[in-house]
């Protein structure tokens, strides 16, 4: 008797709990108008970042492309001729290109860059109706100017 | 004599479109209620704040294909949608929503049909629509239909028997088995008041008879798919949840009949204190579905027998003590 009680009683107050958690807010986000904002050190789409004067950071190491897990990276370096100089060491990555099919967003590039060129971002929004598209060039990593990726130009790595 | 046959069916036409409207809008205040226990939104895309969802969904069934499963017994395949569809509708000819009213010097009960045993026809009515149930798990030719479908039967068969038991101790008070006359009975006090146990109980077997959580065996998603309607598609099945939210419904609308004063209530607004009345157990109905888990089937059946039927009884006894001696 007692046991079945007890048993009723809290029947009631599970209704009760759900009861409350009615004029909770929903926690709800509607996604194309809301957007999640990230915590700053999440990962997401690679930046290939400048230095304040505008000269390319990456020097062709090729760091990235020997750390990378899933062999997503492809590095093809150059070297910086007078008159046509894009970074401030010897050579410069003339291709660049990261298949973000392939990328798993480790971010072990990023630790292994010598210079602090390559950098992951909080940007998570990456589809696309092709494959093809998804293999980003060197034109779409770079960033236009210095600090547009949201990283600091003048940091030294 | 023809004024009278065309005033009934367009009251019957009313009360279809007002149900099918009701059970429509059912479904988006469940999905609504549900998500916001839940900390979800619900639907909140087509219309404003997802108002016009119901007519997107029945669009949706209406125009998808018209299929059916190999081996199936066809005509019942084809009928049990409807036997559940109706037996749910039926229920409503003989529910009085109000007194009597003048329109056009005519005067207007509204009630359609005031049978002078009602309450025993709405019993009869409400086991006939098993049937439904029964005949869509056996002609769709699927083991989980079938078990969907046996489930179903022996659910509502076990707690017909003590919701009848606890409908009777009302009868015993009102003197009578028409529903306006039990409504009229309560004229002074509700008959909650003076038989709360056979309150629960009929509330009780209520959600078991509309084969709601947490007594919704007949269809558990978890382990039978879909129960009786897992062969069902578009407007065959939306038919089947028309006819659960129709159910749900009339049973509200019975219990306000039967506890509650029907339509009777201070001032003279007859069809707004019945919908008044009935809204609380429609929400009782969404928010009980959204807390309780699914019973066993063990359980389902001792709960039946060994719980509820002796409690109506003994409360049937007692109650039959106090008013007749």
């Amino acid at each position: 008797m007692r046991k079945t009680l007890s048993k009723i009683l809290s029947m009631m107050q599970g209704l009760f709990i759900v009861l409350k958690h009615a004029f909770r807010r929903p926690i709800t986000l509607r996604y194309p108008e809301e957007k999640r904002e990230l915590p700053v050190r999440s990962r997401g789409r690679h930046y290939l970042t400048k230095w304040e004067d505008g000269l390319e950071r990456c020097v062709g190491c090729e760091l990235c492309a020997i750390v990378c897990p899933s062999q997503a990276i492809y590095v093809k370096p150059a070297e910086n001729e007078p008159g046509d100089v894009h970074s401030h060491g010897e050579r410069y990555a003339s291709d660049f290109q990261i298949n973000m099919l392939r990328c798993i967003y480790c971010g072990y590039c990023e630790e292994a860059c010598p210079t602090g060129a390559i950098i992951l971002s909080n940007e998570y929004e990456l589809s696309s109706y092709t494959r093809e598209a998804l293999i980003f060039t060197k034109e779409q990593l770079t960033e236009k100017n210095p600090g547009d990726s949201g990283r600091d130009p003048s940091r030294e790595i | 004599m023809l004024s009278l046959v065309t005033i009934i069916l367009i009251k019957s036409l009313i009360m279809i479109l007002l149900l099918m409207t009701a059970a429509a809008y059912m479904t988006w205040s469940e999905r609504v209620l549900m998500a916001r226990m839940q900390l979800r939104l619900g639907p909140t895309r087509v219309g404003t704040f997802g108002l016009l969802q119901p007519m997107a969904d029945g669009i949706k069934l209406l125009t998808k294909e018209r299929f059916q499963p190999a081996g199936i017994e066809k005509l019942t395949y084809w009928l049990a949608p409807g036997i559940s569809l109706f037996t749910a509708l039926f229920v409503f000819v003989l529910i009085p929503i109000g007194g009597t009213i003048h329109i056009a010097g005519y005067p207007i009960s509204l009630q359609i049909a005031d049978v002078n045993a009602g309450i025993l026809f709405i019993l009869a009515f409400s086991s006939l629509a098993v049937y439904g149930v029964v005949l869509a798990g056996w002609s769709s030719n699927n083991r989980y239909s079938l078990l969907g479908g046996l489930r179903g039967t022996a659910q509502m068969i076990s707690y017909e028997v003590p919701m009848g038991i606890s409908i009777l101790t009302v009868i015993l008070a009102a003197g009578t088995l028409s529903l306006s006359g039990i409504v009229e009975a309560q004229r002074h006090h509700w008959f909650i008041w003076t038989h709360p146990i056979s309150f629960i109980i009929y509330l009780i077997t209520a959600f078991a008879e509309t084969n709601r959580a947490p007594f919704d065996l007949p269809e558990a998603e978890q382990e039978l798919i879909g129960g009786y309607h897992t062969e069902y598609g578009g407007m065959k099945f939306a038919l089947f949840f028309v006819a659960e939210y129709i159910n749900i419904i009339a049973v509200s609308s019975i219990a306000v009949t039967l506890f509650l004063g029907g339509w009777l209530g201070p001032w003279d607004l007859p069809v707004i204190w019945f919908a008044l009345k009935i809204l609380p157990f429609l929400f009782l109905f969404i928010w009980v579905r959204s807390t309780m888990a699914r019973f066993r089937y063990g359980e389902l059946m001792n709960i039946g027998w060994k719980v509820l039927t002796p409690i109506a009884i003994i409360n049937l006894i007692i109650t039959a003590y106090f008013t007749l001696v």
